[in-house]
This record gives structure tokens, C-alpha cells and sequence, in this order.
């Protein structure tokens, strides 16, 4: 085999992957990734994957929106060029901020949602142009596989973790 | 694996597998369009041309074009945006709230029905376009640093609360809507034999592999767009009915706006959602997954939200009443009993009074009777929207500017255009795109899938 070639597993139900997935952990083996086309629940404790963190920036994105919406009203309205306008006085920004509230959340949303949406495309490098990585054009139909570097796995030869893999109940057994 | 109580309907009807799932989804986007979609296609492309004549016809004459005059200065530019905007509501409504209550019946309908409120937001984001007069100065709704000492756009006034509103919800919509689609263009892609159409969904596909991480960050990001679309939905409709009801106009400025023009929204919406689906599912064969209980759940949401809007209107009228105000109290007599009472008459029938048969559950499961009364919520709901623009414009404060609105030529043929544009990108899509949430209904198929169900009891 030759170096960088990375071993993979093909299942035709993510339950036996699961269970698979299972073995192959019990034995020791680093499994470093799954090709699935829907997502598996659960996999990513069995396997050693850390839960996304997108949230959390999703949320960082909202408050800059939200900040730069309350920083550009008040600028605008308020310091650079005050109307009165429909009764709403803008003495002060307190006094006028009802009437910016709509904008407020609007803009709150608009950059959490683009900013989240960016970093989404950029974590997971999936942008236009990109190739794909899966192992087998059927992962996004309704097969599975098991993705496990030998590198990182040298307590077993190449030809025993395909053998492992096999005991598991893959269709196919392939190195990429 | 989730089990599901047996008392739980099948959402995927037969003996389908994963494999199956995607054959299905897949066929009309690989397969020859028949005759129907051709004839379907031309027609819409035929009205479709017809309406931008009209519109650049509009632009180069001016509104004045339009029936237009100086006591009804708004009538069916508005009445069209709003109905639009109104229908663009159902898409995210059933993609993210549904998403959040874990509704799995929303997996067969949630590509479409977002499809449709993205062209339909385009419709309604043309009205004010052309309404502006001269388009090419549309980018003056922007705060942009202008050469006038930076004279900025007025924050206090609720249609600059819509440019922002609609522009955020079009495009949260739209990437909502596209993040959801990647994983299924992947498998478009990766079944594609032919060249041309492998590079072109490879490229929509953004080299999407499928990996465990990957689909953990896009179910956490379809949760968190969900929980912010769902304010979102209800926010854009209620900035869109402000656009009145800050007005000091008799029969618009009432604070009961809002919450009856989202449930207006989401009633046309679902209406809408109504009509194509029936025509979808029958044209592309999907009646697998998308079932009778899935007609019958939106026609439960239609019964709720007509019902909802049936008592804001009989609220408005006792509010007239109760309020005292000579000016509010003609408004609303002169809806009911004046010259347009035939539009009111309408509107009451088709949204309050037909959907009440769908109490009877056998009505409820017909899809010939759900389709007849999606077309007659559609109707109704255009003339709400005519009867509160056009009658509380018509008779205003002094009695010699009593005038009636007469639609042009040109008025009709811009409303009818955008209904066939919007044709002409639905039916594109349908030969295009995935019509159906092909990852997600492969999760679901385990837990709601028919065959799997008979086996686990």
C-alpha cells in the first residue's frame, strides 16, 4: 500500500455502521471520519467528534448587528442630521429608539444569520469550485463508510483493520 | 433509531428504501419533461412576457399608467405586495417553526414550499420597485453617503422598516433554503452520467462530502436559522401592516394589524403551499410522500389561521363600533354596504366562511375540495387586501375627493405577469431542483416510513 491512502468501510445502513463503529473504537482504532448521506445521530460520540461551536458564533454575529444598527441610528438620526418627524421627537436616542426597534432586530438577525451561514461554508470548506471528498458516489445515495487512516493507527497492519472492518458487515472494503 | 407510536400516520407511503427515496426525488430532474410541463411552461412564459411589457411600458411612461388618482394613491401595486409578501410567508413559517415544534410532516413539503416563498418574495419586491417611479433611483432607500451633506434615509417611518424587513427575510430565506439544498445537489452529483450536468451540480453542490462534522454543523445550523427565521416570519408581516397602521387613516390605524396580518400571511401562505403541492405531487408523481395527511395537516393550519383572520375582521368592526369615532365607524359601513361591498362580500366568503368545511374530515382529506378552496383562500385573500387599501382610501375626509378606483390595462397586466413569472421560476425549479428534502426524509424514513412501521408491530 502505498503511503497517504487512506482505508475505508462501505455500509448499506447506518445501523450496522453504528454497531461497526463500535467494534472498530472497542479495538482501539481511531476512526477519523464518516461519509453518510443523511445525518447519523449519535456517531460523533462514538467516533470522538467535538459538537460545533457555530452557535456560539452565530450569537457573537448578532450582537455586532445589533450594535452597528443601534451605532448607525443614532448617528444618523440623532448627531448627523435630526428630524423631527411624525411625532416621534429625537432629542436624545432613548426618546426616539421605539421607532428603532424594528430595524434593531432586523439587522440583529440579518448578521447572525449571513455570518453564521459564512462561517458554515468556510468551516466545512464547501464553496463553489470545491471538489468533493467522499470515497464513493454512493454515500450520497444510501450507502456509509468508515474512513480510517493507517498513519494513525500503527498498532494494526493495514491488512488486519481491513479485516476488522470486514467482521462488521461492510458490502466492500476499499483503499483510497 | 426512534420508535413511533403505531396510532402515528405514515409520512412515506409503500415499500421504499434509501435507494428508492432518491430514485424517486431524482427522476424528474433526470428524466425528459412530459407534454403538460411544456404546455404548462408556455403559458406562463406567455403571460410572463406580457406582464414585463407592462412593467416597461410603466417605466418608460411613468405611473401615471396605472388607475391611479390623488384620493386612491395606492391600490393594486400595494394590494399585489402585500399578497405576495403574505404568500412568501408559508415557506419559512413551515421550515423553521415547524422545525422547531419537531413537525416531521414538514420534511415532504418544506423545499417547495420555501422555493415558492422566495419567487414570491421577488413578486412582491417588484411592486415598490416599479411604484418608486423612476427604478433606477431605488438604491435611494439604502442609508447610503449621498452628495446631498449626507441627507440619511428616515428611520422613523415604517416603509423604510419593510426595505430592511423584507430585504432580511428574502435573503435568510434564501440561504436557509440553499444550506438545505447542498447535501441534496451532492447526490444529484454524484448520480449524474452526463458531463454537462455533472459540472453544473457540482458546482451547486459546493463540494459537499458528507462528513460526520458536516452534518453536525448543519443541523446545528438549521436549528439556530430556524430560531431566528421564526421571529423573523412574524416580524416581516407585522412591519408590512404598519406600513398602515401608523397612519392616521380611518380603517388602517388600529393596533389589532399585526397579529391579523401574520395569520393572514400564514393562511395564503399555506393556500398557496395548497395549490402547488396538489399539482406538484400528481405532475412529478410523489404521492408517496406526499400524502392525504399531509393535505390534511396544512388544511388544519388554513381552518386555524382563517378562523384567526375571521375574528379580527368581525374585532375591527365591533372596535368601530366601540370606539366612538364617527370616521372609523364610516370606514368600516362603507366596506361592508358601499360601493365596493362586492369586494367585501368576497373576501368574507372565500376566507372566513368556505374554509369552515374543513371541521368535516372527510372534507378535509379530499384533495379535489383542498384544492378548490386553496384557490378560493388565494382569491379572498387579495381582495382583504384590495378592501383595506382601496375602501379606506376611496372616501377620505372631504366628501368632493370621493372618487372610485378603475385598474388600466397596465395594473392588470403587471398583477397577471407576476403570476406567471413566478410560473415560469416554479416550474423551472421543479425540473431543476430536488423538489423534496432528500436528507431529510431519509432520517425520518426508519421512524415514520411505512413498511418500517408494520415491521416494528
Amino acid at each position: 500500500m502505498s503511503v497517504g491512502k487512506k482505508i475505508y468501510g462501505l455500509y448499506n445502513d447506518d445501523a450496522i455502521l453504528i454497531e461497526g463503529a463500535k467494534v472498530v473504537v472497542a479495538k482501539g482504532i481511531k476512526v477519523s471520519d464518516t461519509y453518510s448521506p443523511f445525518p447519523i445521530h449519535g456517531i460523533e460520540r462514538i467516533i470522538g467528534i467535538k459538537w460545533t461551536r457555530i452557535a456560539i458564533c452565530a450569537f457573537m454575529y448578532g450582537i455586532t448587528g445589533l450594535a452597528l444598527a443601534i451605532l448607525g441610528m443614532y448617528y444618523m438620526m440623532i448627531v448627523d442630521w435630526p428630524m423631527y418627524i411624525g411625532g416621534k421627537p429625537n432629542n436624545y436616542f432613548l426618546q426616539n429608539m421605539p421607532s428603532f426597534v424594528p430595524i434593531m432586530f432586523e439587522f440583529t438577525v440579518l448578521c447572525a444569520a449571513h455570518g453564521m451561514a459564512l462561517t458554515y461554508f468556510l468551516r466545512n470548506w464547501t464553496l463553489p469550485g470545491v471538489s468533493a471528498k467522499n470515497p464513493h458516489p454512493r454515500t450520497t445515495d444510501d450507502h456509509f463508510a468508515m474512513e480510517i487512516d493507517p498513519s494513525e493507527n500503527t498498532s494494526m497492519s493495514v491488512e488486519e483493520i481491513q479485516n476488522l472492518l470486514k467482521e462488521t458487515g461492510t458490502v466492500e472494503v476499499f483503499e483510497k | 433509531m426512534h420508535k413511533e407510536s403505531e396510532i402515528r400516520y405514515p409520512l412515506i407511503i409503500g415499500d421504499k428504501t434509501y435507494h428508492q427515496i432518491t430514485e424517486d426525488v431524482c427522476a424528474p430532474v433526470e428524466g425528459r419533461a412530459n407534454k403538460l410541463w411544456y404546455v404548462c411552461f408556455t403559458i406562463a412564459v406567455v403571460v410572463a412576457l406580457w406582464g414585463l411589457g407592462c412593467i416597461m411600458y410603466t417605466i418608460g411612461r411613468g405611473i401615471g399608467v396605472w388607475g391611479l388618482n390623488t384620493t386612491v394613491m395606492w391600490a393594486w401595486d400595494i394590494t399585489n405586495f402585500v399578497w405576495w409578501v403574505g404568500i412568501g410567508h408559508a415557506g419559512t413559517l413551515i421550515s423553521a417553526v415547524l422545525l422547531l415544534f419537531r413537525q416531521k410532516w414538514r420534511m415532504a413539503i418544506n423545499r417547495s414550499a420555501e422555493a415558492m416563498t422566495i419567487f414570491a418574495v421577488m413578486m412582491a419586491a417588484l411592486f415598490p420597485g416599479i411604484h418608486m417611479g423612476r427604478i433606477w433611483m431605488a438604491y435611494w432607500v439604502l442609508p447610503l453617503p449621498n452628495q446631498y451633506g449626507s441627507l440619511w434615509v428616515n428611520f422613523n417611518s415604517p416603509l423604510l422598516w419593510d426595505v430592511f424587513a423584507i430585504s432580511t427575510y428574502f435573503s435568510v430565506s434564501l440561504v436557509f433554503w440553499y444550506i438545505g439544498l447542498i447535501p441534496d445537489f451532492a447526490t444529484i452529483r454524484d448520480r449524474a452520467t452526463r458531463i454537462i450536468p455533472k459540472s453544473i451540480y457540482s458546482i451547486l453542490a459546493f463540494g459537499w462530502s458528507g462528513k460526520a462534522k458536516q452534518w453536525i454543523r448543519f443541523e446545528e445550523v438549521s436549528l439556530v436559522l430556524a430560531g431566528l427565521a421564526t421571529p423573523l416570519v412574524f416580524s416581516v408581516h407585522s412591519i408590512v401592516s404598519m406600513d398602515f397602521a401608523t397612519s392616521v387613516v380611518p380603517g388602517w390605524h388600529t393596533t389589532i394589524f399585526p397579529p391579523y396580518f401574520v395569520a393572514g400571511a400564514i393562511f395564503s401562505g399555506f393556500a398557496m403551499v395548497q395549490t402547488l403541492l396538489i399539482i406538484v405531487r400528481k405532475v412529478v408523481s410523489l404521492e408517496s410522500y406526499i400524502t392525504r395527511k399531509h393535505i390534511e395537516s396544512m388544511n388544519i393550519v388554513i381552518v386555524i389561521t382563517g378562523s384567526m383572520v375571521g375574528i379580527a375582521y368581525l374585532t375591527e368592526l365591533f372596535i368601530a363600533w366601540y370606539s366612538g369615532v364617527e370616521f372609523e365607524q364610516y370606514a368600516f359601513l362603507n366596506r361592508a354596504t358601499g360601493p365596493y361591498w362586492w369586494a367585501y362580500a368576497m373576501m368574507m366568503t372565500c376566507n372566513v366562511l368556505t374554509p369552515l368545511i374543513y371541521f368535516v374530515e372527510k372534507v378535509r382529506k379530499s384533495i379535489v375540495i383542498s384544492f378548490i378552496i386553496s384557490i378560493f383562500v388565494n382569491i379572498g385573500m387579495w381582495f382583504e387586501r384590495f378592501v383595506i387599501i382601496v375602501t379606506s382610501l376611496h372616501r377620505d375626509h372631504i366628501p368632493s375627493n370621493w372618487t372610485m378606483f378603475h385598474p388600466t390595462f397596465v395594473d392588470i397586466g403587471i398583477f397577471i405577469g407576476t403570476i406567471g413569472i413566478f410560473f415560469v421560476l416554479f416550474l423551472l425549479y421543479a425540473r431543476t431542483f430536488p423538489v423534496l428534502a432528500l436528507n431529510e426524509l431519509k432520517s425520518i424514513l426508519k421512524s415514520s416510513g411505512d413498511n418500517y412501521k408494520k415491521q416494528q408491530h
